[in-house]
């Protein structure tokens, strides 16, 4: 649905995204994920026909970006960065508006049918300058909702909302994303991994990398370390786990608990809870410490810098 | 064309909630009211000494056409330049409608707008007819009235096209204001210094000429209806080209 091929993006001398390849197929939520200034904004831009690119091509529900603009336009529902809404219409007004620009048979009762789906029904004759910033943010996806588009790229869809909201707008995205193709911003990891079927990650205009959520982090996290405690003193527990076959590092911890690693493919956890037992030590704890996203994120995205800098 | 029409209405009924455009109004319906009021008096004390002569409406007419150059940059200097302040230009852009269609929508809307307080204005020629006898020359109401019409829509195309290139009203407002009172005045000095064909050129490009010597004494010429038309369409292409620019920043 969203073929993306060697996409460039100059403003004046500042290339902000750079030779960007990607696809994003029906029935799939990818999630672009990037810090502040990566691109992510500039790609979609691009994708709904705002603006063309410097270089590349891309297509959208199969028509060209550029040269078949007002078709894609047509396609894809967009849900900006700055949730731009009329303060002086009333949420119903303002659906209305936007679902006759799309020539909408019904625009009223589409309007409302949108306005249920992110919940707001009850608010349709209220005023927008009157909205919360969360209750302005399900205007805005009601908007990008209301001709039932084959592809909805969302501009960090849930950046302002309380947990609550975010939980519905997620719920929201991921029902219509059954049947369409959603492509969404963010910065927040943990909503990428909740959220999306596929995560590519942008640094500095270009694709660091490109996965499922689970894959980014198996693939990332090449061993896996755990946290062990036991009742009362840890004497010579250090040597004893050192001994398990997989078992790469074995740490003590000011706290008393012992940090060990070990091979991903490896699961030293059963023997090394045997041989603490065996011990005479009376195991409490045992859990893993997983690298977070974050932590993946940031060592990727520290990478590219890296790089940069040393081309 | 419906894209257009749906942009028109949008901006239209804007109007009536912005304070701005009832300021207008209340400015031109009381100043054109004014003039009306001191005409009629006039006439009135000096009926005994105007022999044959009736009073007719070009004075309110003429009035008008000064009016719309000092209050037509209040009412465009939003239309496109607020969009793009408040961010809903990116919502337009990426809708299925064309930057013409954007631009000529927002025209639309504001000329309708002006339209109405100059339908609002029609009660002058309304009083004055009966007020003489056997009636005033419909002819020259019909003329001055479209003067008063193309004025208008040329300025609105103009201050449009104009509140497209800026992101900031007040700068939309003063470029436009500068550039009527170019159009309006200021290109009227060189016709009368220059001699032969370019003086020609000026006196031609000078609007207040195609509006005060011609349909606001009742006669309709086809140069002057090309000289307008062609004023609206240099604005909405000004718009759409700022419109399309835009994309390319």
């Amino acid at each position: 649905m969203i073929r993306v091929n060697g996409l460039t993006k100059d403003y004046g001398a500042r290339r902000a995204i750079d030779n960007l390849t990607f696809d994003a197929e029906q029935g799939e939520i990818v999630g672009f994920l990037g810090p502040n200034g990566a691109g992510k904004t500039t790609t979609m831009r691009i994708l709904t026909g705002y603006m063309p690119p410097t270089d590349g091509t891309a297509t959208v529900a199969g028509y060209d970006v550029v040269e078949e603009s007002l078709e894609v336009r047509r396609r894809v529902g967009y849900l900006p960065e700055t949730v731009p809404l009329y303060n002086d219409m009333t949420a119903l007004e303002y659906l209305k508006f936007m679902a006759s620009l799309r020539r909408i048979p019904d625009t009223e009762q589409r309007a409302y049918e949108s306005l249920e789906a992110v919940n707001l029904e009850d608010r349709a004759d209220s005023f927008i300058g009157t909205f919360s910033k969360g209750m302005r943010q399900r205007v805005g996806l009601a908007q990008a909702l209301i001709h039932r588009p084959e592809v909805l790229i969302l501009d960090e869809p849930t950046i302002g909302l309380d947990p609550a909201q975010i939980v519905e707008i997620r719920n929201v995205i991921r029902e219509i994303g059954k049947d369409r193709t959603v492509l969404l911003s963010t910065h927040i990891l943990s909503e990428a991994q909740q959220m999306c079927d596929r995560v590519l990650i942008i640094n500095k205009g270009k694709i660091v990398t490109e996965d499922t959520p689970e894959n980014l982090q198996s693939r990332l996290v090449g061993s896996q370390r755990v946290v062990l405690r036991v009742r009362g003193d840890s004497d010579g527990l250090n040597a004893r786990i050192t001994k398990v076959k997989g078992v790469r590092t074995v740490e003590s911890k000011p706290d008393g608990s012992v940090e060990f690693e070990f091979g991903a493919g490896e699961d030293a956890r059963p023997q090394v809870a045997k041989a603490v037992v065996q011990g005479g030590y009376e195991l409490l704890e045992m859990r893993p410490v997983g690298m977070s996203l974050e932590e993946i994120f940031l060592e990727l995205t520290r990478e590219t810098s890296d790089d940069i800098k040393a081309s | 064309m419906r894209n257009i029409w749906i942009i028109a209405k949008r901006e239209f009924d804007h109007y009536f909630i912005s304070p701005i455009a009832y300021v207008v109004a209340f400015l031109i319906l009381l100043t054109t009211g004014i003039i009306f009021a001191i005409n009629i008096y006039y006439f009135i004390q000096n009926a005994l000494q105007s022999f044959g002569q009736v009073p007719d409406i070009s004075p309110i007419t003429g009035a008008f056409g000064f009016l719309l150059v000092l209050s037509i940059p209040a009412v465009t200097m939003r239309t496109l330049a607020d969009e793009a302040r408040m961010g809903t230009l990116e919502l337009l852009l990426t809708a299925p409608v064309r930057d013409f269609e954007l631009v000529a929508g927002k025209w639309l809307g504001s000329f309708l707008f002006i339209l109405t307080i100059v339908a609002v204005s029609l009660v002058y020629p309304i009083i004055l007819n009966g007020l003489v006898s056997p009636g005033i020359d419909q002819q020259l109401v019909m003329s001055s009235y479209l003067g008063v019409i193309l004025v208008a829509a040329s300025f609105l195309a103009l201050g449009v096209g104009i509140s497209a290139v800026f992101t900031n009203q007040v700068a939309a407002f003063f470029v436009t204001l500068m550039t009527f009172v170019f159009l309006w005045w200021l290109i009227g000095f060189p016709a009368q210094v220059l001699q032969g064909s370019a003086s020609e050129v000026f006196r031609y490009l000078d609007m207040k000429t195609h509006f005060y010597d011609s349909m606001n004494l009742g006669s309709i010429k086809l140069a002057d209806l090309v000289y307008f038309v062609s004023l609206i369409a240099l604005g909405l292409f000004t718009g759409t080209t700022a419109i399309e620019t835009r994309r390319w920043r």
